[in-house]
């Protein structure tokens, strides 16, 4: 019984992870129509820039590294858009395949700066005590990770359904060349969105820090569940990426415990499912 | 005309050993190599127009069939190389089923997803692929009794073979086949109103590429006597399509010219650098916003334009 209840909240910490990483993976997808490879380093560039600010600073609080984080990964993010994918407007295959190469480039220089060894985030100290539920205990940060993840799913939702940027996101993905033509600033949508993807993905790996600490590789550990997670949901939509999140780390979670060696060939099933009888996702409503 | 053309080169491919050294004998060994997996991307990339970003699978898959069989079962060469090109075949028709439900990036996501599993599994099942130290210790197999350990005759028997798969990819595309391929590439509503199957086209397309993939993977583990799950990895995938896309995707001689200057480019960088993913997705960055079409067709570009000034 405690295996069951505490694998079960450990899958819905890792479900909240995987949709800090994969929301802003099908945002961007949905709008620019772009897979962006990139994704899994920026994640990763996140989790380092957090590691070193909190283990530089004693006490910096992970909120604020968090969103420091997330702001310079997104700066990045919106410099790589501008200077790069802009130009590529028209060769989608080649805006794939920078966004490739810029993973490497990413994740080879983070190799170079922070060596090869793994370097642990600190928990933050104010949430180390564990917590009891239904009698078990379990760590508090995790608990705390899985509500980050709904609020920021809910302000997503707000941003996009209630607000004037939302709107025009939307009108965007709905039809770009219609929404050009009424006046919406398309490209500058572009760079918003790129940058607000990359800025989730920075903060999240921040967040991830503590449970998955920083090191070499951890890109490509993540972009092959970001990708998994959104072909199940649904390329683009942003209720299929919080339920396919949580449907993979429940997957991924008790996949590993139970047969830690299959863990992998277990992820891979559901995909196949939905893949084989509704290939735009669970949730999706265009066929990539 | 352009037969004549090429004797020299024939010429030289053949001779090679003869004058180089070991070293550089190697290294044609390895370019063969990666051409011939480059080529096979090909079909799907330039003639299929499905960009796959999985292709490694089929040449790590077929690699560690082999190297599994040979050095733990203690099958011999042949029967290995035979059931691991038939489980390469099967895993492209198992895979061809799931990715080409999907086209354009979908098809690229779902190869990437398919092969990140089983790069996962390479390092995850360690008692079966030995994880990260990966199978070391095996050989290289003896066609009629010829030892291949001698780089020369490495390199005759691999030069056999890519010129078997060239010749083969060279009349799969040139085939009525080939054609339908391009039709359904280009114009896959029409095809199918002209009573074609584009997805019977596509998947019998992309299982024809596993098997050529899976034949490179068993060169590879026979010249490296080694193998890692890097060999499954997506910088593996990532170099041949860098390769195909930097020669000229959709051309037969564009794939071997990327694939040679890749791998050059990892050979002597790697004596100088530590870091070749850096320079990789450098190249990548410059290839893709410098010359899209590649070089071949950029060269050939140049070329009519040249004969057309001289006229």
């Amino acid at each position: 019984m405690q295996f069951w209840i505490i694998q079960g909240l450990n899958s819905l910490s890792l479900g909240g992870l995987l949709f800090l990483l994969s929301s802003g993976f099908s945002l961007i997808f949905g709008l620019m129509r772009l897979a962006n490879l990139t994704h899994g380093a920026f994640f990763m560039l996140g989790t380092y820039f957090g590691a070193t600010a909190l283990r530089a600073f004693d006490g910096l609080n992970i909120w604020v590294t968090a969103l420091g984080a997330g702001i310079a990964v997104a700066a990045i993010g919106g410099l790589f858009e501008r200077l790069v994918l802009t130009r590529l407007k028209t060769n989608p295959l080649g805006q794939v395949l920078v966004t490739l190469g810029m993973s490497f480039i990413i994740s080879d220089a983070c190799l170079m700066l922070w060596g090869g060894d793994s370097i642990p985030v600190p928990t933050p100290q104010n949430l180390q005590s564990p917590t009891r539920v239904f009698g078990f205990v379990f760590p508090t940060y995790r608990l705390v990770l899985v509500g980050c993840a709904i609020g920021a799913a809910i302000a997503l939702y707000f941003l996009l359904e209630r607000t004037r940027l939302g709107a025009m996101i939307r009108a965007g993905v709905d039809d770009r060349q219609m929404a050009r033509a009424v006046g919406i600033p398309v490209s500058n949508l572009f760079t918003v969105v790129f940058c607000l993807g990359a800025g989730i993905a920075g903060a999240g790996g921040v967040l991830g820090g503590p449970i998955l600490s920083a090191y070499p590789g951890l890109d490509a550990d993540m972009l092959p569940l970001a990708l998994i997670v959104v072909i199940l949901g649904g390329i683009g939509s942003l209720l299929g990426a919080f339920i396919g999140s949580f449907i993979i780390g429940l997957i991924y979670t008790f996949g590993t415990a139970l047969f830690p060696e299959l863990a992998y060939i277990i992820l891979f099933l559901p995909m196949i499912f939905v893949i084989a009888f509704r290939p735009q996702g669970l949730f999706g409503r265009v066929g990539a | 005309m352009k037969w004549i053309a090429a004797t020299p080169l024939v010429a030289l491919l053949l001779l090679l050993p003869f004058f180089a050294g070991d070293f550089y004998v190697n290294l044609a060994s390895q370019i063969l190599i990666a051409a011939i997996f480059a080529l096979s991307l090909n079909l799907l990339v330039g003639y299929g127009g499905m960009t796959s970003l999985g292709h490694a699978s089929y040449l790590g898959v077929g690699a560690y069939i082999s190297a599994l069989l040979t050095s733990r079962y203690g099958f011999g060469h042949g029967p290995a190389a035979i059931i691991s090109i038939t489980g390469t075949i099967a895993m492209a028709a198992f895979f061809g089923v799931i990715a080409l439900r999907a086209t354009g990036l979908g098809f690229l996501m779902i190869t990437l997803a398919l092969s990140q599993v089983l790069w996962g599994l390479a390092y995850r099942m360690s008692n079966v692929t030995n994880g990260d130290n990966g199978i070391a210790g095996l050989t290289r197999p003896m066609p009629f009794g010829i030892s291949l350990d001698s780089a020369a005759s490495f390199y005759r028997f691999a030069l056999l073979v890519a010129a078997v798969a060239f010749l083969m990819m060279a009349i799969f595309v040139s085939s009525s086949f080939g054609s339908s391929l391009k039709g359904v590439r280009d114009q896959p509503r029409r095809m199918a109103a002209l009573g074609f199957n584009p997805w019977m086209i596509r998947w019998i397309t992309f299982i024809y590429a596993g098997f050529w993939g899976g034949v490179s993977g068993l060169l590879y583990v026979y010249y490296n006597k080694y193998i890692h799950p890097t060999s499954l990895s997506i910088t593996s995938s990532a170099e041949a399509l860098l390769g195909v896309i930097a020669g000229g995707s959709g051309t037969l001689g564009g794939p071997v010219v990327g694939a040679a200057l890749v791998l050059l480019l990892k050979n002597y960088a790697s004596a100088y650098l530590e870091r070749w993913n850096m320079l990789l997705g450098l190249v990548f960055l410059f290839i893709v916003l410098m010359m899209p079409t590649g070089i071949v067709p950029g060269l050939a570009r140049l070329m009519t334009r040249l004969r057309r000034g001289l006229r």
